[in-house]
């Protein structure tokens, strides 16, 4: 009985935090509703006992997707204005399409047996631990997956940094390997020879 | 006790909002970033509450895969909408038509 509960308010706070996402005016909103959409389907999914994703929905998204959108929202200089022009002439197609989309989907749950039994999974005990689980199968059957998803990872690294990167002509950097090259002796100090000099004036 | 159709009603909500969303925010690169995330959001409720219910671990590896890509993905597509504002100016999608599409 706590759980319907439960499962109703962060139902209805995710559904909220959903619409605020689509049709809020700044897009620096938006992005703060979806990181409110995001925090309540983890404690969504740790109702469904699946609690290393519920925590790492909240590691990842929350703390580094989503400050990436921020960034990137803020950084921007986005006329907000002209960016919702058509918002209102293009708001009786979406929701049509939405209400379609939503029908068939309803339609496939409904009509059709999925072939699960309903409300009788029993909970796991207090000595169950979710993140062992998954560690013993992602490290054993789906070892080589694991370690595609990490080259993906990478690419996705070299890509956002390759893609950014630029060399501006006006900007001063440094280039280490002539730093090391340089010899005090060589190119920094000239010694000059002169022959010593009396002072006009006789001594001081 | 909660069924295995309020989670899927839920996602289904869901998915269908963020498809709303897509249409309603056609000209804003970054929230049409936002509403497929919110999307794959909505994937990987079904995912995780049919692997709940039917006992089944592999669908939440599944998840941790889709977490994994959507990751990358929202790199490198803030890294192009960084690098389409720097030479246009603008992230208006209307005023992205130099490949005449």
């Amino acid at each position: 009985m706590v759980q319907q509960v439960i499962f109703i308010v962060l139902a209805a706070v995710l559904i909220g935090a959903a619409l605020g996402v689509i049709t809020s005016r700044n897009p620096v909103y938006s992005a703060l509703y979806l990181v409110l959409a995001f925090i309540t389907s983890s404690g969504l999914w740790l109702l469904l006992e699946a609690e290393f994703l519920g925590i790492v929905l909240v590691l990842v998204y929350v703390g580094a997707v989503m400050v990436l959108f921020l960034f990137v929202v803020m950084m921007l200089d986005i006329n907000t204005a002209t960016m919702r022009q058509g918002f209102a002439r293009y708001a009786p197609v979406g929701v049509l399409v939405a209400l379609i989309m939503a029908a068939e989907i309803g339609y496939v749950m409904w009509s059709k047996n999925l072939g699960v039994t309903f409300g009788t999974v029993q909970a796991h005990g207090a000595d169950y631990s979710n993140t062992r689980e998954l560690g013993n199968i992602i490290y054993t059957n789906y070892a080589y997956p694991f370690e595609l998803a990490a080259v993906i990872l990478l690419v996705g690294i070299v890509a956002a940094i390759a893609l950014t990167m630029r060399r501006r002509p006006g900007t001063r950097h440094q280039d280490p390997a002539k730093q090391v090259q340089v010899s005090a002796k060589r190119n920094r100090i000239r010694i000059v020879k002169m022959p010593s000099e009396k002072r006009a004036g006789g001594q001081s | 006790m909660i069924s295995l159709f309020d989670f899927l009603a839920l996602s289904g909500a869901l998915f269908a909002i963020s498809v709303a969303g897509i249409f309603l925010n056609r000209k804003n690169v970054i929230l049409l970033l936002m509403c497929i995330e919110l999307m794959l959001l909505a994937v990987n409720f079904n995912f995780i509450a049919f692997s709940h219910y039917l006992n089944d671990l592999a669908g939440q590896v599944f998840v941790f895969f889709i977490l994994t890509v959507a990751a990358a993905e929202a790199a490198i597509g803030l890294a192009i909408v960084v690098v389409v504002f720097r030479n246009r100016q603008s992230i208006n999608v209307e005023e992205l038509d130099t490949m005449k599409g």
